[in-house]
């Protein structure tokens, strides 16, 4: 390792200081908050000592907003207010969800992403999703008894950009610092391999309420490297519910029947699903709101045999998967099972025929993801010990590109690269004197833009006028950590520079989001000025303590000058956040900020150059 | 220490400039050097030190993607001895490759059209075998013989190759689904 001794990055130099953070899996059918007291991972409970939130929020006429088992009580009966599942709207357009037709909401099918039309008004997927994180935040908070520094929040691996930025607005908009989107299949592998110190290849194969994954990881002294990813997000245990359902519907000679009816019949179908795991048969019965009965019975076989062609679906993944990390079903050295469904025997029969080895079992598929989660952001929110010397590098899902001329899609970042990355390409103009150029963002593996996904378009000016094929425009894509995109744009032959960053179509704008916040602040009766001098004084401790942190270890790369110029800075951030000016308090924090770009850059430089310092040595010896 | 962090992925890494190298080595720094610079270090510091981070990750990724697979480790090799492999624009090959290739492209074509993955993933394996034995002799090229103009030649066939074997996984995939 490096043999000269500096303190790493990142390393909690002040063991008494514990930010409190969370790790919270915001599920298709329940979600969960973990955190990590005593250096062990643990679930927090609501009061009743349930873990489990199930992901549903209904809409009072009266305003209340009911999370959870209460919700559940009003499926049946107030279906178009009563949400659930929504995870599966993230991101995501009208055209885009399965039987949507079946569904009992009102739907506004808004530009981008679709709206649900409740009683308390359009809401957006995102502010439905924010309600049940703020149930989970609210635990926390008087579980840990202060406030959150920030959470992990996971994501299916197979989300696209949309999905994934959709899910960091719900944070946002629920009051909640995001440290990290993390996927739910690699959250599950720290979980495992940490807990029993594995080395290896694994796959993990995540089969949740709406969502599958399938994710290759390789596990090598304390480096969690995934390997490839692939899955489909629009699959999982309730795509079994709803082929139950439809078969029960069939065998009854019910149709159609009631929104009501339709909710009340889901839920019996699976809660039969759910006995079938233990039991051979299971009986569905249920009283529709015509005085009809259901009364039916149904035997694991015929189960297993009505819902093969939703387990054969995981295994072209499994398949492709396999073929990207260039390895063979032999080569993996254990299976790990995450999600719910995953307790499905068919489902777990399909795994180990297809990786020829029993998976492994032995941990609660529900919980693994909220507490890997929890271990990561204990970690990130600057809790780390010597001993957690572990990383992450996780991949991107799905390939980004741009449309080109006649609907074709140009990759620019593939598949499964090591996250972040940036790739740049250079595009020219195809006409003389042509000023503008349009972009069209996509995502997917398809060779025409029309299958792929659509994450923004934008436009960039101001070419001067040249010859056709005279201008050089550089499109630059820059993934970071959470799977986000951001891409720029930039005429380079000219000297003339524009550049423009883009937010997916399908997510909220600023705007949308600030509007949210405000209507949520106001119901909340909270000052929102009281908020933002709160949030600005939290945000200058973090950078007065990390500047002081540093200087503690590398006051040797700066000079006398350049030290007093950055303790001058502390001083005045320290006496703007005594106040009660939030823009005060912003302006010197962000001056602190920018007096410490420099240093913060040679200690970087040092580090890696430490790094190289054993590298040397370590060749040397081999 | 003169090396430039930013521009010689070799020297990120702690190699030698050689197309042979300990692919141990190479992870084994890649995976320290994410150990310092990764974003999920830098989290819970300010904006600042976070941007640093995300571009100093994205440099060692970028490194080790290019570093780690011998094709593009090549390329790469060669544009540092100040060899354009011409990879756009030089495509004049020996007729005897071309030959090959378009053999090559019709057991493809032919096994794609009959739809026999069973005769796909063998053309398959051989492939990655002859390319095998095409790396050896650029690794010669390069590391021994120093003869950088017909190494570039050699990258250039294996790039077609390369392409070959693509569209034989994209074959495969479309037989799959």
């Amino acid at each position: 390792m490096a043999l000269l001794h500096i303190a790493e990055p990142g390393l909690s130099t002040e063991p008494h200081k514990h930010r409190l953070a969370v790790g919270i899996d915001l599920g298709t059918t329940n979600s969960l908050v973990a955190t990590v007291r005593n250096g062990i991972a643990v679930c927090l409970v609501d009061e009743e000592g349930r873990a489990m939130l199930p992901s549903i929020v209904r809409y009072h006429a009266d305003g209340r907003i009911e999370v959870g088992r209460s919700a559940m009580a009003a499926h049946a009966t107030d279906p178009r207010n009563t949400i659930i599942s929504v995870k599966r709207f993230m991101g995501r357009g009208v055209k885009d969800v399965a039987y949507i037709e079946s569904m009992p909401y009102d739907f506004v099918d808004a530009d981008g992403m679709l709206r649900l039309r409740t009683v308390q008004g359009v809401k957006s997927p995102v502010e439905v999703s924010a309600e049940i994180l703020k149930v989970l935040a609210a635990r926390a908070q008087a579980s840990l008894g202060g406030e959150l520094t920030g959470a992990v929040i996971t994501v299916p691996a197979y989300f696209d950009d949309a999905q994934r930025q959709a899910t960091k607005d719900a944070a946002k908009l629920a009051g909640i610092n995001v440290l990290r989107l993390l996927n739910e299949p690699t959250a599950a592998a720290v979980a495992y391999g940490l807990d029993n110190a594995a080395e290896g290849v694994y796959a993990v194969y995540d089969l949740g309420g709406g969502t599958f994954d399938l994710s290759i990881l390789k596990l090598s002294r304390g480096i969690f490297e995934v390997l490839a990813t692939n899955g489909d997000a629009a699959l999982g245990g309730d795509d079994f519910d709803h082929r139950l359902f439809c078969w029960a519907l069939d065998q009854s000679e019910i149709d159609p029947p009631s929104s009501e009816d339709a909710r009340r019949l889901l839920l019996k179908a699976r809660d039969a699903k759910e006995l079938l795991t233990a039991c051979d048969e299971a009986s569905i019965k249920a009283t529709l709101g015509s005085g009809e009965k259901v009364d039916l019975v149904v035997t694991r076989d015929q189960f297993a045999d009505m819902t093969k062609h939703l387990v054969q679906k995981t295994v072209a993944p499994m398949r492709k998967v396999l073929r990207d990390a260039g390895l063979a079903p032999e080569d993996i050295k254990g299976v790990v099972m995450v999600g719910g469904a995953t307790r499905m025997p068919h489902v777990q029969r399909a795994v180990a025929e297809f990786f020829g080895q029993e998976p492994l079992t032995n941990l609660d598929p529900d919980k693994v993801v909220a507490l890997g989660a929890a271990i990561q952001a204990n970690v990130l929110a600057g809790n780390r010990k010597e001993e957690d010397d572990w990383l992450l590098l996780d991949v991107i899902p799905l390939s980004l590109g741009l449309e080109m001329m006649g609907g074709l899609t140009e990759k620019i970042v593939p598949r499964n690269s090591t996250l972040p990355i940036a790739r740049a390409q250079e595009f020219t103009t195809y006409k003389d004197g042509q000023t503008a150029m349009a972009f069209h963002v996509v995502q997917g593996e398809r060779e025409l833009v029309a299958d792929c996904r659509s994450l923004a378009r934008f436009e960039l000016r101001g070419i001067p006028p040249m010859a056709a094929g005279a201008a050089r425009i550089r499109v630059t894509f820059q993934v970071d950590a959470d799977g986000l995109l951001s891409v720029s744009a930039r005429e380079m032959s000219s000297g003339v520079e524009a550049s423009v960053l883009v937010k997916p179509s399908y997510g909220l704008t600023d705007d949308e989001i600030a509007g949210m916040l405000r209507d949520g602040v106001e119901r909340a009766s909270e000052d929102i000025d009281a908020r933002a001098l709160r949030e600005q004084k939290v945000e200058a401790d973090r950078v007065i303590e990390a500047t002081l942190v540093a200087l503690e270890q590398d006051s040797d790369l700066l000079s006398a000058d350049e030290r007093a110029a950055i303790d001058a800075a502390i001083a005045e951030t320290r006496e703007a956040a005594a106040g009660h000016d939030p823009r005060a308090i912003k302006r010197s924090t962000e001056a602190l900020s920018r007096a410490t770009n420099e240093f913060a850059a040679r200690r970087m430089d040092k580090s890696i150059r430490s790094a190289l310092a054993g590298h040397k040595v370590d060749e040397i010896q081999v | 220490m003169s090396i430039d962090l930013q521009q010689d992925f070799y020297g990120l890494f702690g190699l030698h400039r050689r197309f042979r190298i300990d692919e141990a080595a190479l992870e084994f720094a890649y995976h320290d050097l994410q150990g310092r610079v990764h974003p999920d270090r830098y989290a819970h510091l300010p904006d600042s030190e976070k941007r640093l981070s995300m571009q100093w990750a994205t440099q060692v990724n970028e490194g080790f993607r290019t570093l780690r697979k011998p094709l593009s480790r090549a390329t790469y090799l060669l544009e540092l001895m100040g060899i354009d492999a011409g990879l756009h624009t030089n495509t004049a090959m020996s007729p005897a490759f071309l030959m090959e290739q378009m053999e090559w492209r019709e057991a493809v074509e032919e096994a794609r059209a009959a739809g026999e993955s069973e005769e796909l993933a063998q053309l398959h394996t051989r492939l990655r075998q002859h390319s095998r034995e095409v790396f050896d002799e650029l690794a010669r090229q390069c590391d021994d013989e120093h003869d950088y103009a017909a190494a570039a030649e050699t990258v250039r066939r294996l790039m077609f190759m390369e392409k070959l074997q693509h569209e034989i996984d994209d074959a495969l995939e479309a037989l799959e689904s």
